[in-house]
């Protein structure tokens, strides 16, 4: 199989606009003839339905909250990048193009990252129409701060809750479509399975969440965004419910995974406090604008935080990354942090944590201007912690946060399953091998926005004319008995173990293994350790109640099934890139330093990866990168 | 430590519920109350019963999910708090803890803690938005708005619309949801074309979906996880008093 990124041709910064100018239509009157499901309703899906409906084609929207306005992305904290140059510091969208690719480490196509800059500029203005309340000046212009990986200030914020804000904007739009009728939407509904008829995706099997009643849903093309599933690592920044169900179904049926190896880990979570956890909390990355790190410089040190003098702390981040500092990428900073944590400088009663000290700056700032960029931060660290960040430094910790693998899609963002997209995180596109902050509420936005209902359309102008499918069609029988099979027998198993336990098993091996850092032999032990977890899993799983009815511990089942398998493709995945870069580290690979050392001549792809069955092991694609129009360098940070 | 539970029960809306008793003998005092909920769920599951259903999702306060009433208090005792991050060290060891749905005429339950707020969703689309389609709109800073406004607008837009004001309320009022969007979009200049209309279609879907009357008994700010001001509800009442007399 040959993958066919469908790249235009010419220069980077017409490639768009050229395909823009392109790209086939369909006339407002046929458009109501060609339905289209969108699964997920953050701020990719939302975006994506809303713009849809706009256009005039009947949408079907799916969630598994109960609102849509629950979606993940109202958990983004820090801020949304564009390239905006308001603050005359020189950026530029080529700039903008540049970090990010560098950002990514060089493992993201420049074509698709040019277009996220470009189109960067478009979100801020969208978003402010929409009544996104950003932060302002007091002259009434559009604030900005920077955030790691960069030196100028590029970042859009509405306090802590930019996430939270963006999605309302997205979710007000989408509930418009639903009163005008153009948006029917599903909530408490999860996608079981993807129907694909003569090599199309036609439609979607959802549960009911409410009634356990199994429905059929056809259309035209299917949408999946569905966000990441870092939580499989158990522990992790996201949502309780956040899943790889959807994408890992999807593959199952045809597409291939990009990179599901490289799950971003971020530096400023708060630290695990015992085992009972469910979740760690993310701090934003936007407190390492006034932030210091450090950890003292003597192990075990027993003194509290205040009484070690400035003499015996380590900075470890200005003393290794001069020019970048405290806003060294994610996966540099989380690295750091664990490399001086597994070195026996780590703080807090678990040793499992670093100083992230704000006393410099309230002394040159004043509590009261600390307190008004950060406040809520500053009281959901002591909410949870009961420790007050004004008075003494926060301690935080790396936890599982992004998934920059995900479906593998063309420019069109349009899977290797013809009708099937993938936006937002369920994708693997943009970040490359780690992903800069505030891009990600970016990407999620300009792919619902701005890139979909083009790339959408050109791929419907096709379909306008084929015969249309009905739910009877035998494939849809077929499809919703492979899932009614899977639940029942979920059911049935009636063993001694709950799905949290196989869950908390599975997500402790990947983060030794398969997380900040990696070798062949561990990820090899992992691979097999998989194997045996799975198998326990279905021997010794209990569901209670049955799938007729509310039963989150059978939806928690379905999620832990599907991880146990994304998992050992996630370690294939890591073994088989012996190279390191951004996200991914290879122990066997790193410099005298212990920084990243990066392959360009073996490794410059994307590996996607194809489905072939249980008990065969996955075949890889590469998708080779061409760089056309920058030169690779070393990412030094120093 | 040691925790005696009373939970509601409610096989599905239209089932009779009661509180039934549950002991748990090691609660950690660092675990939050639904990592303890989380802990007696396990306890049931094993036993072959059904677990307590209740809805959670991001655990970090903001998703807007979680609720239920703690000791007869939205999200339980502390000011400012959802059930997420609301912690065990705030309890007593031996501690006995009611918990119980939001209950409101509008939010019928779905089993157990679960109850259904798509009542709020309806209030949205009935013009919870700005008419804005996807395309080409102003650049951005040709629409300034002050310091503080923007911050003011923002005070009001972090509703996480979780429902503690309807189930605090006596009267079950949705007012403080409401007058939050209301007032967000009123305040800055890109929803001000569409106040009057917003607020009357607003208000009109809010009592239809059986929430009650606001009586400014203020209950709602207390039990607000954001801290949304009632001042949002007199400036709802003051949109909603100049969009009726001016309407033709």
């Amino acid at each position: 199989m040959e993958l066919d990124a469908k790249i235009p041709a010419g220069p980077l910064e017409t490639k768009w606009s050229q395909y823009k100018a392109q790209a086939k239509l369909v006339n407002p009157a046929n458009r109501k003839k060609l339905p289209v499901i969108v699964v997920g309703t953050g701020l990719a899906g939302a975006s994506a339905a809303a713009s849809l409906a706009e256009q005039g084609y009947p949408v079907t929207s799916f969630c598994f909250q109960d609102s849509a306005r629950r979606a993940h992305s109202v958990a983004a904290q820090g801020g949304v990048n564009a390239a905006k140059n308001y603050q005359n510091d020189g950026d530029s969208v080529y700039r903008m193009f540049y970090d990010t690719l560098k950002g990514g480490d060089f493992r993201a196509r420049e074509a698709n990252v040019y277009r996220l800059a470009e189109c960067s500029l478009n979100l801020i203005d969208q978003a402010v129409a929409q009544g996104v309340p950003f932060a302002r000046e007091y002259g009434g212009y559009l604030s900005n701060r920077s955030f790691g990986g960069v030196q100028v200030s590029r970042t859009f914020y509405a306090r802590g809750q930019t996430g939270q804000q963006l999605l309302l904007g997205a979710y007000q739009a989408l509930m418009r479509q639903v009163s005008l009728g153009k948006v029917n939407l599903y909530s408490r509904h999860e996608m079981l399975d993807l129907v694909v008829i003569e090599g199309k995706a036609k439609g979607i099997i959802a549960r009911n969440l409410d009634t356990g009643l199994i429905e059929r849903f056809a259309a035209e093309a299917v949408v999946i965004a569905t966000g990441g599933f870092g939580k499989i690592y158990y522990l992790s920044t996201l949502a309780m419910g956040c899943n790889g169900s959807a994408i890992w179904r999807a593959h199952k049926r045809g597409a291939l995974m990009a990179c599901p190896s490289w799950t971003q880990i971020h530096p400023t979570s708060l630290p695990q406090s015992g085992d009972y956890q469910s979740k760690l909390t993310l701090m934003s990355e936007s407190l390492r604008n006034d932030g210091r790190i450090w950890v003292p410089q003597l192990p075990d040190e027993q003194r509290a935080a205040n009484d070690i003098p400035e003499q015996e702390r380590d900075y470890y981040l200005e003393r290794r990354y001069p020019s970048f500092g405290n806003l060294a990428p994610r996966d540099i900073s989380s690295r750091a942090a664990k490399e001086r944590i597994d070195a026996g400088f780590g703080v807090g009663a678990q040793r499992n944590a670093v100083y992230l000290d704000f006393s410099k700056a309230i002394k040159e700032q004043g509590k009261e201007k600390i307190k008004e960029k950060y406040g809520n931060l500053f009281s959901m660290y002591k909410k949870i912690t009961a420790d007050d960040a004004y008075a003494a430094p926060m301690k935080i910790s790396p936890a599982a946060h992004f998934s920059m693998g995900g479906l593998w899609v063309d420019y069109e963002l349009m899977t290797t399953i013809p009708g099937l997209f993938a936006i937002g995180e369920a994708n693997f596109a943009d970040h490359g091998a780690n992903r800069l902050g505030a891009n990600s509420l970016l990407q999620a936005c300009v792919d619902g926005y701005f890139i979909l209902p083009y790339t959408l359309a050109n791929y419907l102008s096709g379909e306008l004319k084929k015969e249309k499918i009905t739910t009877d069609h035998p494939e849809f029988d077929r499809t919703e008995k492979e899932v009614v099979t899977q639940l029942t027998g979920l059911c049935e198993l009636k063993g001694t173990k709950t799905a949290d336990y196989f869950h908390k098993k599975l997500g402790k091996l990947l983060y030794d293994k398969c997380g900040l850092s990696r070798s062949a032999e561990g990820l090899t032990a992992a691979i097999e350790g998989i194997k045996i977890l799975r198998t326990a899993f279905y021997k010794d799983l209990i569901v209670p109640g049955t799938a007729g009815e509310i039963n989150s511990e059978l939806e928690k089942a379905g999620r832990v099934a599907d991880y146990l398998e994304i998992a050992e493709l996630m370690c294939h995945d890591a073994l088989s890139r012996e190279e390191s870069c951004g996200a991914h580290f290879r122990e066997e690979y790193q410099t005298a330093d212990g920084e990243a050392l990066r392959d360009d001549e073996n490794y410059c792809y994307v590996s996607a990866w194809e489905w072939r069955g249980k008990n065969s092991l996955p075949v890889l694609h590469p998708e080779h990168l061409k760089f056309e129009f920058i030169k690779l360098s070393v990412r030094s940070y120093s | 430590m040691k925790i005696h539970l009373k939970i509601w029960r409610q096989k599905d809306a239209k089932a009779k519920g009661k509180l039934v008793d549950y002991m748990l003998d090691q609660v950690d005092h660092h675990m939050s109350f639904l990592e303890m909920m989380d802990t007696l769920n396990e306890q049931l599951i094993l036993k072959g019963e059904m677990p307590v259903e209740f809805d959670h999702d991001c655990r970090e306060g903001i998703c807007g999910t979680c609720g239920m009433m703690i000791n007869g208090q939205a999200h339980g005792p502390v000011p400012g708090l959802t059930a997420c991050q609301l912690h065990m060290r705030e309890f007593e060891d031996g501690a006995t803890i009611y918990v119980e749905p939001f209950r409101a005429t509008a939010f019928p339950v779905k089993r157990d803690l679960k109850v259904d707020r798509s009542a709020f969703d309806r209030i949205i689309q009935a013009g919870g938005f700005i008419t804005a389609n996807t395309g080409q709109p102003v650049e951005a800073n040709t629409l300034l708005i002050t310091h503080e406004t923007a911050e003011s607008a923002f005070d009001s837009a972090a509703c996480i619309g979780c429902g503690a004001c309807v189930a605090t309320c006596k009267n079950s009022s949705a007012a403080l949801f409401t007058s939050a969007k209301v007032s967000h979009l009123a305040k800055i200049p890109q929803g001000e074309k569409e106040a009057a209309k917003r607020v009357l279609k607003m208000v009109s879907r809010m009592d239809e979906e059986g929430f009650g009357h606001c009586s400014n008994t203020e209950a709602c700010e207390v039990e607000c996880p954001q801290g949304i001001s009632v001042l949002n509800i007199a400036r709802m009442n003051w949109e909603y008093t100049k969009a009726n007399l001016l309407k033709d």
